[in-house]
C-alpha cells in the first residue's frame, strides 16, 4: 500500500515524487514509457519564462511566476544547468508596439521578477547584432532564462529515488478506480497498485485519467511543435531566448540558445488528434524556418544537426487544470500542463506536494537530502580535473562520443544510478552522448555495447527507447553470445 | 611534459602512410595517437575488395591494404598509442589527449600531421521529415556492425544516396541476406564509381533512383517504410511523384564531412571549398609545423592517393622539423569554372618537388579540357572525355613550369568545356 | 541473345549493346574506346568477380573477412557464398591464411583479409 501513486515521469511528476519525500510517504511512480523524461519534458523549448505571457489571473500566470524563482535552488540543490540569459521578444512592425506595452503592463500585473522594458531598434541591435533587419524593438525579459530540461527531470527522479521513492518503468495505466474506503486502484501494466491519494501527470494523456474519476471533464488535443538543432559551432549567434511577438500570422518562432551551447528553432504549432504523433513534417519543418529567418535572416541551414518534434498538452480550458476535483477526493490533477509547464513545473510539484501532506497529514521526512549531484562531466573539467578523474576511474579516459566528449565512465555511471538508463536515448539525454554533430554515428556501436554489458542483455535486446524499438534485427552468425 | 619531434593524430590510411614518409624521409622520434585499439582506421571495416590498385597494381581488401601500412610502421619500430583520444592541439603544437593507460597527456611536438579523416553527414543534417524511431543509419554505422560487430541492422533496406559507401553497402547487406529495395540518388547522376553502380547494384537487380529523395520515413518504434519521389531540377520533390518502400532499415550515404574540430583549436585557416585546412604544396597549413592529409584534408575517392599525399606530408614535416622548409614566397592556386574542392590552395614559386593539383569538377562535363593557367600563361592542358565529381582530377606541374612564372600573382584551374 | 551493359572502366559509363549466340560477340556498339570494347567481351564471354565476405569464426561474433584470391566466374558467385557461410573458421588465422580451397571448383581459394589471433 502507497501512500501516494504519481502517473507519469515527466517534470511534473518527477519533481512531485521529489517534493513528496520531504515527507515521511511511500510514493510510487508509474511511467508509461521505457524511461522518465520521455514526452513533453524532453522535447520542448527548454525556457524558463519570464512569467509576461499568460494571462493575469489565470494558474499559468500564477505558477510561472512562482516557478520561475525556484531554479537557482534547483541549480544549487539539483546541479541542473541553468543560464539567466534574459528573453527578447522582438516586434517586426512598428504599429506592434502597443502590443509590446500590453505586454509589458501584463508582465507586472503578473508579479514578473527582475528588469522587464522595453528596448528600442539600437539597442537590440547591440545585443543582438545577428537580429534581421525588420526587428523594430523588444520587451526584455531579465527574468528569461533556460534549462536543461532532462537533467531537471532526471535530477528530480534520482533525488526523489535516493530519498525513497519507487519508480517502475513500462508501467501503463489502464485503469484508476476508487476503492469502498476511499482509496484508490491502479491498474497498470506492470501490476495492480493501491494508494491513498493518487497524482495524474500524464502529460498528453492527463485528461483520460481526469476524465476516469471526474464529472468534470477535460480535453486535451496535442499541439505539435517543430523543431531545428544548430550545431553549437553557432553558440553565440544569439544570446538571449528570441521570441516573435504574436501577430494574426502566428505565434512565430523562436531561435532559443541552450544551456548546451546549440541553437533550438522552432516551434510549430499544429493540433493534432494522436497524441503519439511526434512525427517531423515537411510543412512544418519549412514553416519553423520561414520564421526563423525573420529573426535571423542568416540562418545557416548547413548547420542543422538534427530536427524533432514534441507535443504539448493543451487542453480545453486554455488553462493548467491543477488539484483535487471535487467528485474526486484525493486524486490531484497536474492536467494540460503545456507551456509555460516547464517553467511552472517546480512550482505545481511544490503546491501538489503540499496540498496531498495536508490531506495525508503526511509527518515531516528528517532525513530528506534536498541535494543530488549530477554525473562528472569530464567535457566541463580542466585538464588538473580531467586527469584525477582518469586516475581514479580509467573509464574517464576512454571518449565515446567525440561530438560532445562523453567518456565510457559516465556513460556507465548514467546506466548504473537510481532510474538509471535503459536504451540510447536513455543514456542521450543523461549525459549527451548521441547529441553532437554526428547525431551518433560514431558512439552508437560502444553505447550498444555498454548498454548490453551493464544491462546483462545482449546488444539485440537493446533498444532506442523501449518498447519495439531496438537497433539491430540480428547476428550475422548463429553463435552463442559470447561478449 | 612529453616531447616529440613529429606527433601524428590518427592510425588510418593517412596517419600510417605519413609515419612512413616521416621515417624513410630520416626523422627517427615519431609518435602515432588513435583513438581505436587497432590501427587502420576505417579501412579495418572495409572489407571489400579494390584498394590498392594504384599503388600495388593487386586488388586488396581495406584490412589488407592497412596490414601492408601497419607491417611497415612496425618494422620501422614506430610508436604507436591507441585507444588514445586527442582533446586538442595548441597552436604551439602541444597536444592534450587522454586514454584510460595513460591517463591526460600534454606531447610538444616539433611537427602535427592531422590525419583525423572524416565523418558522415547525418539524417540530421538533410532534415528529412518523419519519425525519429531506429533503423536508419549512415552506411558506415551499418558497415561498422555488419563487418566488425557481427551484427545485422535490418533485413529490408533502402539506401539514400548513391556514393560509394553506399553501393559498397547495398551489395554487402545483399550479400548477408538482406533485401535492397533501391538506391535512392538526389542528382541526376551518381557520385559512386562506376564500377560499384555494376558490380554492387546492377549485379543484385538493385534499382537506383536518380533525381529522387526521401521525403518521409515511417514507423512509431522502428523503420516500417521510407517514402520516395521525384525532385525537379531545383531538387524540390514533385507532389504526386511519391512511392513507398516497406523496409526496416534506411541507410544513408549523403556525404563526407572531414573532421576539423580539432585544427580549428590549432588555429588551422580551413578552406570552405573542401571543409579541410588551407594547404600550400607541402601540405602544411596556416600555423607553422602542422600539416594536414588524408581526408582530414580533402574527402578522396582512392585510398592510393590518401596514401601518397600522407607520405607526402610526413616527408615535408621532418623537412620542417630540421629547418629545411623555408617560407618561400607563395602564390594562390584560384578556381575557374567547373572546379571544385582545390588542393593545394598556395604553390610555391620555387618548389622543390613537382606540385600536384587536385579537385573535384562541380559536375559532369563531356570533351573537356583541363586548363591551369597564370594570366595568358597556359602550365598546363589536358583533353577529358568525361570529368565527374565522383572522381577526382589529378594535375602534376613540373617544377621548371612554376619556377618560370616570375610575376605571376595567381594561378587558375579551370575547365573548358568545347561546344559540341 | 542481345546484351546491355555499362562500362565500368571510366565515368563516361558507356552503354554498350551486343548479341552473343554462346560462341561470339557481335554487334558490339556504344563503346567509345578499346578498353570498352574489351570490357565488353569479356564482360559477356566469362564475367569474373571478385567475392568478398564474412565468415563465421568459432567462439566469436566477430566476423572473419574473407575474399577469393582470384575473381571466380560471376555465375559461381552464390554458391560460393554458401559454402563461405557455411564454414566456420578457427583461431588463431592468419592474413592470407587458405580458409576453402578451390571454393566451387573454380580454382579459387578463400583466403583469410583480415588477422584473428
Amino acid at each position: 500500500m502507497y501512500d501516494v501513486i504519481i502517473i507519469g515521469g515527466g517534470v511534473v511528476g518527477c519533481g512531485i515524487a521529489r517534493e513528496l519525500m520531504r515527507h515521511k510517504a511511500r510514493v510510487l511512480l508509474l511511467e508509461k514509457t521505457n524511461d522518465i523524461c520521455n514526452g513533453q519534458s524532453k522535447a520542448n523549448t527548454a525556457i524558463i519564462h519570464g512569467g509576461y505571457d499568460a494571462k493575469p489571473g489565470t494558474l499559468k500566470a500564477k505558477f510561472n511566476v512562482l516557478g520561475n524563482a525556484l531554479f537557482d535552488s534547483l541549480h544549487e540543490e539539483l546541479d541542473v544547468p541553468v543560464q539567466w540569459n534574459t528573453s527578447l521578444v522582438v516586434s517586426f512592425r512598428q504599429e506592434d508596439h502597443c502590443k509590446l506595452e500590453k505586454l509589458l503592463q501584463q508582465g507586472k500585473d503578473n508579479g514578473v521578477r527582475g528588469e522587464l522594458r522595453i528596448i528600442d531598434r539600437q539597442e537590440l541591435r547591440r545585443r543582438e547584432p545577428n537580429i534581421g533587419p525588420e526587428a523594430k524593438e523588444a520587451l526584455l525579459v531579465g527574468a528569461g532564462g533556460i534549462v536543461c530540461p532532462y537533467e531537471l527531470t532526471i535530477a528530480y527522479a534520482e533525488n526523489a529515488a535516493t530519498n525513497g521513492a519507487e519508480f517502475i518503468r513500462n508501467a501503463e495505466v489502464s485503469k484508476v478506480s476508487s476503492l469502498p474506503d476511499g482509496r484508490w486502484q491502479v491498474d497498470s501494466s506492470a501490476g495492480t497498485f493501491v494508494a491513498r491519494a493518487v497524482v495524474n501527470a500524464a502529460g498528453t494523456y492527463s485528461d483520460v485519467f481526469n476524465n476516469m474519476v471526474s464529472a468534470r471533464k477535460v480535453h486535451i488535443r496535442p499541439r505539435r511543435g517543430e523543431y531545428y538543432i544548430l550545431d553549437k559551432q553557432y553558440a553565440g549567434a544569439f544570446h538571449a531566448a528570441m521570441f516573435q511577438l504574436p501577430t494574426s500570422m502566428g505565434k512565430g518562432t523562436l531561435i532559443a540558445p541552450t544551456v548546451d551551447g546549440t541553437i533550438l528553432v522552432g516551434p510549430t504549432a499544429q493540433d493534432i488528434d494522436d497524441k503519439e504523433d511526434k512525427r517531423t513534417t515537411a510543412q512544418g519543418l519549412a514553416t519553423a524556418l520561414q520564421q526563423g529567418r525573420l529573426t535571423w535572416p542568416n540562418l545557416p541551414t548547413r548547420g542543422f544537426i538534427t530536427t524533432f518534434s514534441g507535443l504539448r498538452a493543451t487542453g480545453n480550458t486554455g488553462d493548467f487544470v491543477l488539484g483535487e476535483p471535487e467528485d474526486a477526493p484525493l486524486f490531484f490533477n497536474c492536467c494540460a500542463v503545456e507551456s509555460p509547464g516547464l517553467t511552472s513545473a517546480p512550482a505545481i510539484a511544490k503546491w501538489t506536494a503540499e496540498q496531498i501532506s495536508m490531506r495525508l497529514e503526511l509527518p515531516e521526512n528528517p532525513g530528506f537530502n534536498p541535494r543530488r549531484k549530477g554525473i562528472a562531466k569530464f567535457r566541463d573539467m580542466d585538464d588538473s580535473q580531467r586527469a584525477a578523474a582518469i586516475t581514479k576511474n580509467g573509464d574517464y579516459g576512454r571518449v565515446v562520443c567525440r561530438c560532445e566528449t562523453v567518456t565510457e565512465a559516465e556513460i556507465r555511471e548514467s546506466i548504473r544510478r537510481p532510474v538509471g538508463a535503459r536504451d540510447v536515448d536513455g543514456v542521450k539525454r543523461r549525459t549527451r552522448a548521441g547529441m553532437g554533430r554526428c547525431q551518433a554515428g560514431f558512439c552508437t556501436p560502444r553505447t550498444v555495447q555498454i548498454l548490453a554489458e551493464e544491462l546483462g542483455i545482449s546488444p539485440l535486446e537493446v533498444t532506442k527507447f523501449g518498447g519495439n524499438s531496438r537497433l539491430l534485427a540480428d547476428w550475422l552468425f548463429t553463435e552463442e553470445y559470447h561478449g | 611534459m612529453d616531447r616529440v619531434d613529429i606527433l601524428i593524430i590518427g592510425g588510418g590510411p593517412a596517419g600510417l602512410a605519413a609515419a612512413i614518409g616521416a621515417y624513410e624521409a630520416g626523422a627517427r622520434d615519431i609518435l602515432v595517437l588513435d583513438r581505436e585499439q587497432e590501427l587502420g582506421g576505417i579501412l579495418k571495416q572495409c572489407i571489400h575488395n579494390g584498394f590498392g590498385l594504384h599503388t600495388f597494381q593487386e586488388e586488396l581488401t581495406g584490412p589488407e591494404y592497412a596490414h601492408r601500412f601497419i607491417k611497415k610502421v612496425r618494422a620501422y619500430g614506430i610508436p604507436c598509442q591507441g585507444e588514445t583520444m586527442v582533446l586538442s592541439i595548441s597552436p604551439k603544437k602541444v597536444v592534450t589527449c587522454v586514454s584510460h593507460d595513460h591517463g591526460l597527456q600534454h606531447i610538444q611536438a616539433k611537427a602535427v600531421l592531422l590525419c583525423m579523416g572524416c565523418r558522415e553527414r547525418p539524417r540530421g543534417s538533410l532534415a528529412t521529415p518523419g519519425e525519429r524511431c531506429p533503423g536508419v543509419y549512415t552506411a558506415g554505422t551499418a558497415q561498422r556492425f555488419t563487418n566488425l560487430e557481427g551484427l545485422m541492422p535490418g533485413k529490408e533496406v533502402v539506401i539514400l544516396g548513391s556514393g560509394d559507401i553506399g553501393l559498397i553497402m547495398a551489395r554487402r547487406m545483399t550479400l548477408l541476406g538482406a533485401k535492397v529495395h533501391a538506391c535512392v540518388e538526389l542528382m541526376p547522376y551518381s557520385s559512386g564509381l562506376k564500377r560499384n553502380i555494376v558490380q554492387c547494384l546492377d549485379d543484385y537487380g538493385i534499382p537506383l533512383l536518380l533525381s529522387h529523395t526521401v521525403v518521409d520515413i515511417q514507423g512509431r518504434d522502428h523503420v516500417t517504410g521510407v517514402t520516395v519521389a521525384k525532385v525537379d531540377t531545383n531538387l524540390q520533390p514533385i507532389p504526386g511523384t511519391e512511392q513507398t518502400f516497406p523496409c526496416d532499415t534506411l541507410l544513408l550515404s549523403v556525404g563526407l564531412i572531414p573532421e576539423n574540430e580539432l585544427s580549428k583549436m590549432a588555429g588551422v585557416t580551413l578552406y570552405p571549398g573542401t571543409s579541410g585546412a588551407l594547404v600550400d604544396e607541402t601540405l602544411m597549413t596556416s600555423v607553422p609545423g602542422i600539416f594536414a592529409c588524408g581526408n582530414v584534408l580533402h574527402v578522396h575517392d582512392l585510398v592510393d592517393f590518401v596514401s601518397e599525399e600522407a607520405e607526402t606530408a610526413g616527408k615535408n614535416a621532418w623537412a620542417y622539423v630540421q629547418g629545411e622548409l623555408t617560407q618561400a614566397e607563395r602564390i594562390i592556386v584560384e578556381t575557374g569554372f567547373g572546379v571544385g574542392a582545390l588542393v593545394p590552395q598556395l604553390v610555391s614559386r620555387e618548389p622543390l618537388q613537382p606540385v600536384r593539383l587536385m579537385f573535384r569538377p562541380r559536375n559532369v562535363y563531356r570533351n573537356a579540357r583541363i586548363i591551369v593557367e597564370a594570366g595568358e600563361q597556359r602550365l598546363y592542358e589536358k583533353k577529358a572525355m568525361i570529368l565527374a565529381p565522383g572522381e577526382m582530377v589529378n594535375v602534376v606541374l613540373p617544377v621548371e613550369k612554376l619556377s618560370a612564372l616570375k610575376n605571376a600573382e595567381s594561378l587558375t584551374v579551370r575547365i573548358e568545356v568545347s561546344q559540341a | 541473345m542481345k546484351y546491355e551493359l555499362t562500362c565500368i572502366n571510366c565515368p563516361m559509363g558507356c552503354r554498350i549493346t551486343a548479341d552473343y549466340d554462346g560462341k561470339e560477340v557481335t554487334n558490339i556498339e556504344g563503346y567509345t574506346c578499346r578498353r570498352g570494347l574489351l570490357y565488353a567481351q569479356s564482360e559477356i564471354t566469362d564475367p569474373t568477380r571478385m567475392l568478398t565476405a564474412l565468415m563465421a569464426l568459432e567462439g566469436t561474433h566477430v566476423p572473419l573477412p574473407v575474399k577469393t584470391d582470384r575473381p571466380i566466374r560471376k555465375a559461381l558467385l552464390p554458391k560460393a557464398l554458401e559454402q563461405i557461410k557455411s564454414t566456420r573458421a578457427k583461431r588463431p588465422v592468419r592474413l592470407g591464411a587458405v580458409v576453402i580451397e578451390n571454393v566451387c571448383n573454380s580454382g579459387a581459394n578463400v583466403i583469410a583479409t583480415a588477422e584473428r589471433l
